[in-house]
């Protein structure tokens, strides 16, 4: 009886350490720290193209969203960005739209970007790193791909080939 | 397991080195002629189940050895993660895989597989310092309660062979017994003793309290480790950097977009000659006026933004409060502070050029660029006219040799001008950058040329927000409570028993035994008790001199 007691008493004791341990290593490298996760709903923002037009997020509810932050520096997503374009002429028709987040650079550079790569997408500028907050975007380029419902499908840093622009744009295609 | 029962009656737990109540030995032990008195010779249970799974975690995570490695093997470990740089001082814009190969060869290449790159963050670190968590529960659990268990249950009459087995033991013969009891017990009260009798025996005892210190120091440092485990919690802790410009407004990172603040003015004072008390000259002039650092200071408006929150909408600001942030002086608010940590002076802020007439000198205008915001197009008015081809705010020729901009931060602006005159219709191309002009489609008539800079300062601010912070605080406390109850109280206890006619008195204590030794002395001044002998000093001499026997051989 005692011994079965201990047991229990044993058992209970490893099971509240282990739970302990578990939750901060599941916490720490099983879950993404970033605000935005996949599965959840997109930060809603409001930016301005460089046409002056204003886009908000959430009234691109039905339609794919290929949402991708850059910086004219950056020499992955000058390579990218052609690719983003080809692509984007195929799937606008079938609903994908394409938001291009510049990091806050002058507009006289991202001008030049855009005219230089003849970009036909919407570009804007996230003059005060605010929609960078919002989406905790540190190493560019950054896409974050949200479907019809304005959930975060998937989330990729780093340069995309074509085919992989592609795949993506496919799997968000309403 | 049975329990087992020694001859004065008492039932104690499997594995009981002696026995609880009269301390008769009971796991026979001739080799040695001392007792081992470490946790009053109580069975450590996890040494005496040993059947199911849980019973073998519980055995080994109890053991000291384990923990003990435990703790070699994180030192060890954080030792490593010292040799090379950690991945928040390596430069932001290179990837830490690459960067590592890079630096180190093949050495760094394994640093980084192995996690050392990020030491705290890595899973096995983690796990490291869980396991010593771990450890420090079970084996205070598993030898807290046995000692309780063991001290509470303790006679006072006690086994000969208990008694004899002390490291403080004597044995007198006097005339009146009782008188002499009386004085002892009388001496010991002043003392502080608390005193138990039973069958005419004594045992006095103080500072029991003081096994518990090791115990209540675990609690401290478990609570510690919660504490440190609760940062992971979201919500719980926030630390994020802020860079801001003089003059601009930016949101508060880690903040959810909730607040704004703007950067009036940053300040940097240096202690110079004739600002400062004249009894400061000598010091000044030794190091030299100027040269060290007296205030950093960042002069801020806090604002909270009104409204829904919509990232990258103009938001609607409510002014909060003005605040001068210094070292050490944080702005608080919310839970939230901001910490001026880190400053940079005179970043280009505003260029002007004076459009020149290369071989005349004569100049036709001046254009003022805002390195934020250039515009594509500067008119001068006659007919003059500048364009803005090309802007690099921290200018570099890349891999193909092509003019290219490293950040968007202007650390080194270029540009590239089209100078449109009336005699130039079609314009010339200039490219300039920082004591750098190239034209690259021939000699030109005309040049921009420099004609002033206008920096501003950037300051380097931290926002923080712990709610852990009590919980370290608590947790600190305590473990310095267990500290000081187990350094500064010594657990003491005196055995006088009556056996076949002779006083034999025996003491044990935790630790300082040249304290106790004195203590008995002065108790048993003038009471013909003979002074304990020491026994393990005793056995020391002995073994002392034997070798030095051995050696003059």
């Amino acid at each position: 009886m005692k011994k079965q007691q201990r047991l229990v008493m044993r058992t209970v004791i490893l099971l509240l350490l282990l739970a302990a341990v578990g939750y901060t290593i599941y916490s720490n490298f099983f879950t993404e720290k970033a605000r935005v996760k996949v599965g959840s709903t997109a930060p809603d923002f409001v930016l301005t193209d460089l046409s002056g037009k204003q886009h908000r997020l959430s009234d691109y509810r039905g339609k794919g969203v290929f949402l991708n932050f850059w910086g004219t520096w950056c020499k992955p997503c000058e390579k990218e960005m052609p690719y983003i374009n080809r692509q984007y002429s195929t799937y606008k028709k079938q609903g994908v739209e394409v938001l291009a987040v510049n990091v806050g650079e002058t507009k006289l550079s991202v001008q030049k970007f855009v005219d230089r790569f003849g970009l036909t997408f919407p570009v804007m500028i996230d003059r005060e790193d605010q929609v960078m907050n919002a989406y905790d975007v540190d190493r560019l380029p950054a896409t974050f791909l949200i479907d019809k419902n304005g959930k975060v499908k998937k989330i990729i840093t780093g340069t995309m080939t074509e085919e992989m622009v592609k795949q993506y744009m496919e799997s968000i295609k309403p | 397991m049975e329990h087992v029962k020694c001859e004065c009656g008492h039932v104690n737990p499997h594995g009981t080195a002696f026995c609880e109540s009269c301390g008769k030995p009971l796991e026979e032990n001739t080799e040695k002629k001392l007792l081992d008195m470490r946790y009053e010779g109580s069975a450590r249970r996890s040494q005496t189940y040993n059947k199911t799974i849980v019973d073998k975690i519980w055995a080994f995570f109890s053991s000291v050895k384990v923990g003990v490695a435990l703790i070699v093997i994180t030192l060890i470990a954080s030792a490593i993660g010292t040799i090379f740089p950690q991945e928040m001082y390596i430069p932001p814009n290179v990837s830490p895989a690459e960067y590592y190969a890079d630096q180190y060869g093949w050495a760094g290449k394994l640093y980084y597989k192995l996690g050392f790159n990020n030491l705290y963050g890595s899973w096995w670190y983690m796990l490291l310092i869980a396991s010593i968590g771990v450890s420090l529960v079970i084996c205070s659990l598993d030898r807290v309660i046995p000692l309780y268990r063991a001290l509470k249950k303790q006679g006072v009459t006690r086994h000969p062979n208990f008694l004899r087995r002390q490291r403080l033991f004597s044995t007198s013969r006097v005339a009146d017994v009782d008188d002499v009891f009386k004085q002892v017990k009388e001496k010991l009260a002043q003392r502080r003793y608390h005193i138990r009798e039973e069958n005419g025996n004594i045992l006095a005892e103080k500072g029991r309290f003081s096994r518990w210190g090791p115990y209540v120091n675990h609690i401290g440092l478990i609570i510690f480790l919660i504490g440190a485990m609760l940062r992971f919690v979201p919500g719980m802790y926030v630390d994020e950097v802020l860079w801001i410009r003089e003059g601009e407004t930016k949101e508060i990172p880690g903040t959810h977009g909730k607040y704004f603040l703007k950067n009036e003015k940053f300040i940097f004072e240096t202690y110079e000659k004739g600002k400062e008390n004249e009894v400061f000259n000598a010091a000044i002039d030794r190091v030299g006026s100027g040269t060290v650092a007296k205030n950093y200071q960042t002069n801020v408006v806090l604002y909270k933004r009104v409204g829904p929150v919509v990232a990258g909408a103009e938001p609607k600001l409510k002014k909060i409060k003005e605040y001068k942030i210094r070292v050490n002086e944080p702005l608080k608010y919310d839970h939230y502070a901001l910490y001026q940590v880190d400053f940079k002076q005179n970043e280009p802020y505003k260029m002007a050029f004076q459009l020149m007439d290369k071989t005349s000198k004569k100049s036709f205008g001046t254009v003022v660029i805002d390195l934020h915001n250039p515009k594509p197009s500067y008119n001068l008015g006659n007919g003059y006219r500048v364009e803005l081809l090309s802007y690099f705010p921290d200018f570099y020729f890349d891999e193909d040799g092509n003019p290219s901009t490293k950040s968007k931060v202007p650390n080194n602006p270029a540009f590239v001008f089209k100078m449109l005159t009336p005699d130039k219709p079609k314009g010339e191309v200039s490219f300039v950058a920082i004591q750098q002009t190239i034209e690259p489609f021939g000699n030109n008539k005309y040049k921009m040329a420099f004609a002033g800079l206008e920096t501003r300062n950037v300051s380097g601010l931290t926002v923080r927000r712990d709610f852990t912070l009590w919980i370290l605080g608590v947790g600190g406390a305590i473990f310095m409570i267990g500290v000081v109850q187990g350094m500064y109280w010594n657990h003491r206890r005196i055995w006088l028993q009556r056996v076949n006619g002779e006083v034999w008195l025996a003491a044990h204590t935790n630790k300082n035994w040249f304290g106790l030794k004195n203590e008995i002395r002065r108790v048993i001044e003038g009471t013909g008790l003979a002074m304990p002998i020491d026994q393990a000093e005793e056995e020391k001499k002995a073994a002392q001199g034997g070798q030095a026997h051995g050696a003059t051989k």
